[in-house]
């Protein structure tokens, strides 16, 4: 047997080696999917807003926040608070990945024991999300001006410090805080959006509305009052 | 006062051995457990879901629980280390079907658990692990032995509860029970605060309760198996992928009728090994990263993969791009986040996957036509045969000594493994024809899996069932210390140590990819395992000659008790057909030179 003379293959099986194979033509692409390799086209990632109905147990944020550390999906932003049903909370993420990648990333959290429904919402949903801009307070009449703009509120004002908040869909945040760049801004924190389906759609599959009567009160509206600091 | 524990050698041992008749007996008629406390209550409620045995360690906070033990008829095996305890427990469930439960204490107790629950949540296995923890008062101050175990569980476990109160803890219990072997199975895990154990109650937490939203409908969407059905009929080249999820599933028998009813060539993974008999014609055994040449080429060539129960993980699938290319998949799983998570479902069916596989079996109306498919199959058996050659002059070779015990052994014998060389030699060269026969680490790939899961497997399986660990010794070297179990228990099992002295595995990636460097995988020494056996209480051989391998097998396993049989392989010896990782499965290497 030729294998005595040769050592590399006498530790190892008979047959052809790869090269004299038949091999397929075909192939898919990092996604799995089947792909004409002539006409493959880069996936294209995009911004989904997943909102996640859950009971509102200890420890459900970091079981959700650690799924997508572990699975890497990418997340813009997180934020969570209660609903108007008792023991439920309503966790809104905003992600930016392919459409497999969004797909995955809804199947996952619905797999979570505390996760009681998962829906995308569409691109006319409702979306808000707030900020608080710290400013130097040296033009005070120009930040309340850029405020009003905004459809914004004072909500601190001392003598070297303005902090205001505005809300708003991410561009009009993202276009208030360029403005008020020019004051200097000293911080920034910003909530990331939540969102709820537009009209009579449920924002996650199979979402009851609260029956009549439990509503909740309104949760109270930030102080418009401005509050004068020493600062 | 010694519950259950005999000394070795002991006169009772055989009144104590967990598979006598009495034994089974006495467990059935057993009066329950009366709850007058949390720890109570959890004994209950493992009583009330059916459990007869548990693995574990003691420890200061789980000590309320194995108080309550005392008077259970559930059958506590003390293990020698917490990992071995789940590794027991996790193997218990596989053979045996039901989740094995395991116990640990709180801080290092709990951590040693890890490995094992992480190895479950891998290879889907359902398993329950009860950890003590220290007072709730004293929860988040540093206490001693104190550490956040659920939290370092939450990303292996399918869900994880911290037991808040004496009331519940044992509807806890049961929920964390039934939701282990709910849908996908899996690891869940109470932690059991010491004040919660000790409290007082006097609830029977009733049977096992999974909660909402966990036990998926069990039938596939019917339109969606009419067009599986239609692309399965036109398919010239059809490829049946077998699963782990098969046998989970118990669904061998829909398996094989589909199989032959269609004349679809069968592949399984390996954790699907088992579910389709490897003796029948259609078998191709397993693919992947070191299954068979033929495997591979079907997996390769099919035009129709009918994958069922499986998760496409990167050791099957080699590089995606390469993977199945030209194949329409037909995917069936009981979990939706398995479709097209690796591999796009080109028809998705999710369900249970016996049921499914009627479904489909009855939805198919036109067969296809698969006659040169299956004989092109049969063609590649030929062409890349799993043949080895043994020259007398040379030590020998390890698919040797697996191919004969498989010949010594009956067709319902157990095999356990550890993670390496051996473990894939243990898989090709031994013919499995049964469910849960096939008892290894497969996702996790956790070096040490094989003793500790030996004897879970020995509680698990009937009496006439042999149990044989393969075992690669740097594997055995890591959880060795479990012989005391088996020795402590008689269990009757035959380690079967290929000992090349190498963490061989690694020392061929480092032949075929960094330039034979063998850093930290060569021994060039290892303890005598024989007398380390007997050292221990257990029978001990050596062996180094072809003509002493059948001998040693036959006392071995004619020997009631742990044995173990030392055998020095040929140190060079390595695995092959191998894909490398992230190549195409078509073209697998059969020699180092091809890699």
């Amino acid at each position: 047997m030729s294998s005595d003379e040769d050592p590399t293959s006498q530790r190892g099986l008979q047959g052809k080696p790869p090269e004299q194979r038949p091999h397929p033509t075909g192939r898919r692409n990092k996604q799995g999917i089947r792909i004409d390799p002539e006409a493959e086209a880069e996936p294209r990632v995009r911004k989904a807003v997943v909102s996640a109905l859950v009971d509102n147990e200890p420890g459900v944020l970091s079981r959700v926040s650690g799924l997508f550390s572990r699975r890497q999906f990418n997340i813009e932003s997180l934020t969570v608070g209660p609903t108007t049903v008792e023991g439920n909370a309503r966790i809104t993420l905003v992600v930016e990945e392919t459409d497999p990648g969004i797909d995955q990333v809804k199947k996952q959290l619905a797999k979570l024991k505390p996760v009681m429904s998962v829906g995308e919402l569409e691109n006319n949903a409702v979306r808000a999300e707030l900020v608080l801009l710290k400013v130097h307070g040296d033009e005070p009449d120009k930040v309340h001006a850029i405020t009003q703009m905004y459809d914004g509120q004072t909500l601190d004002a001392g003598p070297r410090t303005i902090t205001v908040q505005i809300t708003g869909d991410e561009s009009k945040i993202d276009d208030a805080v360029d403005a008020f760049r020019q004051f200097g801004i000293i911080e920034i924190a910003r909530t990331g959006q939540t969102a709820l389906a537009r009209g009579d759609t449920p924002t996650t599959p199979g979402e009851e509305p609260a029956p009549e009567g439990t509503i909740a009160e309104e949760p109270s509206q930030p102080s418009a009052n401005v509050q004068y600091s020493d600062d | 006062m010694s519950k259950h524990a005999t000394a070795p050698q002991d006169e009772t041992a055989t009144d104590t051995n967990p598979d006598s008749e009495t034994d089974a007996e006495s467990t059935t008629e057993a009066t329950p457990t009366q709850v007058t406390n949390g720890a109570t209550a959890v004994v209950r409620s493992l009583e009330n879901a059916g459990v007869t045995h548990a693995f574990g360690v003691q420890g200061g906070a789980i000590m309320p629980v194995y108080d309550a033990l005392w008077d259970s008829s559930i059958r506590h095996i003390t293990m020698a280390h917490e990992q071995g305890a789940s590794h027991a427990a996790d193997a218990y469930g596989v053979v045996k079907g039901v989740p094995g439960i395991c116990l640990a204490t709180s801080g290092p107790g709990a951590t040693n658990l890890v490995t094992g629950i992480a190895d479950a949540a891998m290879d889907s296995d359902a398993m329950l692990a009860l950890t003590g923890q220290v007072p709730s008062g004293m929860v988040g101050s540093d206490a001693f032995q104190e550490t956040d175990t659920t939290g370092v569980t939450a990303p292996v476990t399918k869900h994880n509860y911290f037991a808040s109160d004496a009331t519940t803890v044992g509807k806890t219990v049961g929920e964390a029970f039934a939701l282990a072997e709910a849908g996908r199975p899996g690891p869940t895990l109470v932690d059991l605060p010491k004040d919660v154990t000790f409290g007082e109650t006097d609830d029977d937490p009733g049977p096992p309760k999974a909660p909402a939203r966990s036990s998926p409908s069990p039938d596939a969407d019917p339109d969606a198996v009419i067009a599986a059905a239609e692309v399965i009929s036109r398919a010239e080249r059809p490829v049946c992928l077998f699963g782990g999820g098969v046998i989970k599933a118990d669904a061998s028998e829909q398996a094989r009728a589909f199989a032959r009813e269609y004349n679809v060539p069968v592949v399984t993974t390996m954790p699907g090994i088992g579910s389709f008999p490897e003796d029948d014609e259609l078998c191709l055994s397993w693919a992947g990263m070191h299954g068979t040449g033929y495997a591979n080429m079907a997996i390769t060539h099919t035009d129709c993969l009918i994958a069922v129960g499986t998760r496409f993980d990167d050791r099957l699938t080699g590089g995606i791009e390469t993977f199945a290319p030209e194949a329409e998949v037909v995917h069936i799983d009981i979990d939706p986040a398995e479709i097209s998570k690796n591999i796009h479902a080109d028809y998705p069916l999710i369900g249970d996957a016996a049921t499914v596989l009627e479904q489909l079996y009855d939805a198919i109306d036109d067969d296809p036509e698969t006659d040169a498919w299956v004989e092109q199959c049969t063609t590649w058996k030929e062409e890349y045969p799993m043949d080895y050659t043994t020259p007398e002059d040379e030590p020998v070779k390890p698919e040797f000594i697996v191919e004969a015990f498989d010949e010594a052994t009956d067709d319902d014998t157990i095999v356990t493994t550890g993670v390496g060389q051996h473990q894939m030699w243990a898989a090709q060269y031994w013919t499995y024809t049964k469910p849960r026969t096939w008892v290894s680490s497969h996702g996790l790939g956790t070096m040490g899996y094989g003793l500790p899961a030996a004897i879970g497997a020995r509680f698990a399986a009937d009496d006439d069932q042999s149990v044989i660990c393969f075992d690669g010794d740097g594997s055995f070297l890591m959880t060795l210390q479990e012989l005391s179990v088996a020795v402590r228990e008689n269990l009757d099992i035959t380690v079967a140590v290929l000992n090349n002295e190498y963490i061989g595995m690694v020392r061929q990636w480092q032949d075929a990819f960094f330039e034979g460097r063998h850093m930290a995988s060569e021994y060039n020494w290892m303890p005598e395992f024989d007398k380390l056996a007997e050292a221990f209480g257990a029978k001990g051989w050596r062996v180094d000659e072809y003509d002493e391998v059948a001998a040693a097998i036959e006392e071995a396993l004619a020997y009631d008790g742990p044995s173990v049989i030392d055998f020095h392989i040929d140190p060079g010896a390595n695995v092959y057909p191998m894909v490398a990782s992230g190549g195409a499965n078509g073209k697998f290497a059969l020699s180092e030179d091809q890699l």
